[in-house]
């Protein structure tokens, strides 16, 4: 469980987050949603760490991470996983170098060991014959995949994930979206994902977070965001024609 | 004057991060040998190619500059050591260096930064400034004297070559010039000299790269910066260490 209490970021004297309380559940697949610039990824990256609040704390189960030092954030970081928007999968690497990096730099693991575990989290992923491949040579759902067997390659007990499904085709969406769906419930991991694809809150939102100019303006679950009645949820969720159909044909 | 304060802050609190405790030594060594192999080695040939047209172009002008009955040949081969040791290899190869190294360094590091992979060090627990920066700081410190070592002996190479093929000298004379008063310590100054712009280069060029924000507009700026800065910090720091080590 990651809990936000109150917290509130400026940058530059401007506010992006403002006062936001919400609780991220264990084992679920919680999703961030909003319109772009309304704070979403910034509140994203302070739960994660790489944004210091202006106030307000940060819990990581009954862990305050926002009271931690440097090194006591470094042993919850190990917990952690991240799925950058664009991967972040360092260029000079290959996938395997990248998934293993990990391993390497924080276990003791023999060299066996280590490749069997990047072989299995490769296959969890269903990626296979890119081992040797550098990212410059992936397509955009391939860098995701091996993005997500790197971030759950030491069993993080938090995956966060920032717009998963940019850049990708609608199928390749539905198959990243399952997938951290289906490593959630495996794992028992509590996921946070960042998103303003609307499929991807239809698909798997087990809770959402509707966030508007900095605010948290509205949560609930999939089902309940189709009669949801806040005017600013609505104009962003029903904002595409195909939307205002479904939402008529629900009614 | 306080923004130059403001950074100089910023680099030293940097710099404390890069000399931080590193995570595992074993990673560390097998990324020292690649920086070495991807600084060091790739710039073998830039520097030979430079030295060997310096060493024979500094010949022909002392050539022409000391053409006297009065003095002796030999001293063209002299004073070409001594420009190649006390002054090209280190000095002038170290700021051809930032141009290549140095640019190399800042828009890898700027590409990182803008890419999120520097976010996805730090989200892993990796000291993301010590397991980039401080192997590519030792690489370079090791590696940038032995390239000083190469150019002083193909440009004093290059000045043999010049001389017996144009015939402005006598090629044993320009051998006798190579050895008279020879002080070692020349070449240990020049040494200390190539190491500690080494540090320069690498540190000050990582520092523009991980503090590059925005978008690749940024990163161009950053390399720029790096190199301009480095050869600044070099020239200052030239004249330090001359001052220290030959007075």
């Amino acid at each position: 469980m990651i809990k936000a209490e109150h917290i509130s970021k400026s940058f530059d004297g401007r506010a992006v987050l403002d006062d936001i309380s919400v609780t991220f559940d264990t084992g679920k697949t919680n999703l961030i949603i909003g319109r772009s610039g309304s704070g979403k990824t910034v509140l994203l990256k302070s739960l994660v760490g790489l944004h210091a609040v202006d106030s307000g704390a940060i819990y990581y189960d009954d862990i305050c991470y926002t009271a931690l030092g440097f090194k006591e954030r470094k042993a919850i970081r190990k917990d952690i996983g991240m799925i950058f928007q664009g991967g972040a999968l360092l260029d000079s690497s290959t996938v395997v170098e990248n998934v293993k990096l990990p391993l390497d730099l924080f276990t003791s693991r023999s060299e066996a060991e280590k490749m069997e575990r990047v072989k299995f989290c490769l296959d969890r992923v269903k990626l296979t014959g890119a081992d040797r491949l550098y990212p410059s040579e992936l397509s955009g759902g391939m860098i995701k995949r091996v993005a997500i067997a790197r971030a759950i390659v030491l069993n993080p007990r938090y995956l966060f994930c920032d717009e998963p499904n940019s850049g990708l085709d609608p199928q390749t969406s539905v198959v990243i979206d399952n997938l951290i769906r289906d490593i959630t419930e495996e794992y028992n991991i509590t996921t946070i994902i960042n998103t303003h694809d609307m499929n991807s809150v239809m698909e798997i939102g087990e809770k959402i977070v509707y966030i508007h100019e900095g605010h948290k303006w509205w949560e609930g679950t999939k089902d309940d965001i189709l009669h949801a009645d806040n005017r600013e949820l609505n104009d962003f969720v029903f904002a595409s024609a195909m939307a205002k159909r479904a939402r008529r044909a629900a009614k | 004057m306080i923004k130059l304060i403001g950074i100089t802050g910023r680099y030293f609190s940097l710099l404390g991060k890069v000399f931080s405790r590193p995570e595992k030594m074993r990673i560390y060594r097998e990324r020292i040998i690649f920086e070495m192999e991807a600084l060091g080695l790739d710039s073998i040939s830039l520097t030979a190619i430079i030295s060997v047209f310096i060493g024979a172009v500094v010949t022909l002008q002392m050539s022409i500059s000391l053409e006297s009955p009065f003095i002796p040949q030999y001293l063209i081969g002299y004073a070409t050591r001594e420009v190649m040791i006390l002054e090209f290899s280190s000095t002038v190869v170290a700021l051809i260096l930032a141009g290549k190294v140095g640019s190399n360094i800042a828009s890898e590091i700027g590409t990182m930064r803008i890419t999120e992979q520097i976010d996805a060090l730090e989200i892993m627990g990796v000291n993301s400034a010590s397991y980039l920066i401080l192997p590519k700081i030792v690489a370079t410190v090791l590696f940038f004297p032995l390239l000083t070592l190469l150019s002083i002996f193909i440009g004093c190479v290059g000045g043999y070559a010049i001389a017996y093929m144009t015939g402005i000298m006598i090629p044993g004379d320009y051998i006798e010039g190579m050895h008279y008063a020879f002080l070692p310590y020349s070449v240990t100054y020049s040494l200390i000299k190539s190491a500690v712009f080494a540090f320069i280069i690498t540190s000050i060029s990582a520092f523009c790269g991980y503090y590059a924000d925005g978008n690749s507009l940024e990163v161009g700026r950053a390399s720029t910066r790096a190199v301009v800065a480095s050869s600044i910090v070099i020239m200052i720091f030239n004249l330090i260490l001359t001052q220290i080590l030959l007075t």
